[in-house]
């Protein structure tokens, strides 16, 4: 086995008595998409705060390739290599679509402390902008303020944002929470092609099972704040433990 | 931006207030028309300023006269003890500029990792015990009284830039060139030398990572912005710039007291002009300072002629009596803020526009 890309070590997280993320130790691979389930409340959120840095661990310890990040900002972080998208979406509402990506890709390039140079004049980082709209089809839509979008673009711009932080880990939290049915595989598309860098770890939080089915090369179940199972999608979507706590909660949910 | 009715109205203006600004003593040669002018050129610097921490970055601070007084405190200082020189001038200056360095630094990386009220409150209690040293160190200061002082030789009144034959100062269109005009035109250029460097700012690299830390602080943060060291720079920024602002003011009034360089009274005006004129725009600075400036200077003088105008009819003279005019102050900015939710350019930005 190569070495992991990014690794949590008995990660820890107590809110007052409350343990929300228990003992958790787990690799995660480059060109793997490891696939987060469990019921509502199990710490899948909060595992993924305690990864990119929106949370501190109580205990134990998260790295990056060689790289101990667990005291890291998440603004540190992020310039590791480390990219978040959230669950709700997380945006920079009264500004137009460009510029949320602009924001993006100018904090990849260091560029964020010019004082001299107008920003309009860095047409580099502009251009780097339009390119990620457009993979997110998002190009006739530049200039609209963000929060004037409908749900499902915005959650293609969460994609696009994180897409333009071109980080080795992409960390997606429900993307497609709230989309409808047709607009739902534009951004599983994205996802895809992110998938297909064998290069990219990719981890996802997602509910749904026909998501999970279709991107997952390994599952893992938090249940409680801790890790149940871990394995590929048919080991253990099969297992019975899994079925108990999970499955069936989710079936008698849709049913 | 588009151009719309909107934004044409906000450069018309601009355009129209600087001019304005540019030939204020010729165009209303009286002492009091130019004293309205320059204060109003220094508000706007000090306004533009805290529109970069309230309006562009979402810091609200309440101690933004405190830096503005360590300013003008600084030239005074210098100026009283060392005489009217240009050393004098740049030592202060440079001193206020130190000061408020410094203590920006020192609240702004103890503070601004809190939540926003905190911070508020810290800049509030900082600005209250920087109020009490002033009066309390009279020695220094002047105490209540403040201190009047000599400024250098070119600015006095006396100073005649431009000689004629028979020994009398020039005159052109019938303004005399002395010493004022000079002390006038230091004003009005520094002034706009700040302003543009401050709207220079709000289009460069570091503006668009502010307006995104006002946006959405912990996206801000996610993307890979070092939020608390952007937020404790521009809080030193607008620091800096607020001090100049006081230096300058000190030079022009040639007095300097805690009702003119660190009352809350100030910071309440500060206030009141960036959300009337429109916060995060910093078009906003320039009409919230020049529509404040000039209600505080005028308003009387205007409610004076009314009442007299209207003598005879019963209760309205009571009513607009020059005393009054606080009263009338406050009716004309519930209705600012009521027809100006964004302020006066915030909201002439978005006519015209879908959002």
């Amino acid at each position: 086995m190569p070495q992991p890309s990014l690794s949590t070590t008995d990660l820890t997280i107590r809110f007052g008595g409350h343990v929300a993320v228990n003992r958790v130790s787990c690799d995660f691979h480059p060109g793997e998409t490891t696939v987060i389930v469990g019921p509502n409340g199990a710490g899948k959120t909060t595992y993924f705060n305690l990864i990119s840095g929106q949370l501190t661990a109580s205990e134990g310890t998260v790295h990056k390739g060689g790289l101990d990040i667990t005291r890291m900002s998440p603004s540190t972080r992020a310039k590791h290599g480390l990219g978040r998208a959230f669950q709700l979406t997380n945006l920079f509402p009264q500004l137009c679509v460009l510029e949320n990506i602009r924001l993006a890709v100018q904090a990849r390039a260091g560029a964020g402390w010019g004082l001299l140079r107008t920003a309009a004049s860095l047409t580099h980082l502009t251009d780097a902008a339009q390119g990620y709209l457009e993979a997110a089809h998002l190009t006739d839509k530049a200039d609209i303020p963000a929060a004037a979008l409908p749900h499902g673009d915005q959650r293609k711009l969460e994609v696009a944002l994180l897409m333009a932080m071109e980080p080795d880990i992409y960390m997606f939290d429900e993307p497609t929470a709230g989309m409808s049915l047709d607009q739902a595989p534009a951004v599983l598309d994205l996802i895809a092609t992110i998938k297909s860098d064998p290069t990219k770890t990719v981890l996802l939080v997602e509910h749904k099972m026909d998501v999970v089915r279709a991107l997952a090369d390994r599952i893992i179940v938090l249940h409680n704040g801790e890790l149940l199972a871990d394995g590929a999608p048919d080991e253990v979507m099969s297992s019975q433990i899994v079925r108990d706590v999970y499955l069936g909660t989710a079936t008698e949910e849709t049913a | 931006m588009k151009q719309t009715f909107g934004t044409l109205t906000v450069k018309t203006a601009m355009l129209v207030i600087f001019a304005l600004l540019l030939f204020a003593p010729f165009l209303f040669q009286d002492i009091r028309a130019l004293e309205v002018a320059a204060r109003i050129c220094i508000f706007i610097v000090l306004v533009a300023s805290y529109d970069l921490l309230i309006g562009y970055t979402g810091i609200v601070s309440f101690a933004h006269t405190m830096f503005f007084g360590f300013g003008a405190y600084g030239s005074a200082i210098a100026l009283k003890q060392m005489g009217p020189g240009w050393d004098a001038v740049a030592l202060g200056t440079a001193a206020g500029v130190l000061v408020s360095l410094v203590v920006a630094t020192a609240i702004g990386l103890v503070s601004l990792r809190v939540k926003a009220i905190f911070f508020a409150m810290i800049t509030l209690a900082a600005a209250s015990v920087v109020l009490v040293l002033a009066s309390q160190l009279s020695q220094i200061t002047g105490g209540e009284d403040g201190m009047t002082y000599r400024t250098p030789d070119l600015f006095k009144t006396a100073t005649k830039l431009l000689v004629a034959d028979d020994g009398k100062v020039v005159r052109w269109f019938g303004v005399k060139l002395n010493g004022k005009l000079a002390a006038y035109y230091f004003v009005f250029f520094t002034s706009l030398v700040l302003f543009l460097v401050m709207l220079r700012i709000t289009v460069s690299p570091l503006g668009t990572v502010l307006k995104a830390i006002r946006e959405n602080e912990a996206r801000a943060e996610a993307i890979g912005y070092r939020v608390v060291a952007y937020r404790t720079f521009v809080f030193c920024l607008s620091a800096v710039v607020a001090s100049l602002a006081g230096s300058i003011y000190a030079l022009w009034l040639k007095y300097t007291g805690p009702d003119t360089a660190l009352s809350f009274a100030i910071m309440i005006d500060i206030l009141l002009m960036v959300v009337i004129g429109g916060m995060g725009t910093m078009w906003g600075a320039v009409i919230g300072a020049v529509l404040m400036v000039m209600a505080q200077y005028y308003l009387r003088d205007l409610m004076g002629a009314a009442s007299e105008a209207v003598a005879g009819i019963p209760l309205l003279p009571e009513l607009l009596a020059p005393d009054r005019w606080l009263f009338w102050l406050g009716i004309i900015f519930i209705l600012l803020v009521y027809f100006f939710p964004k302020g006066i350019v915030g909201t002439l930005n978005t006519k015209g526009v879908r959002s």
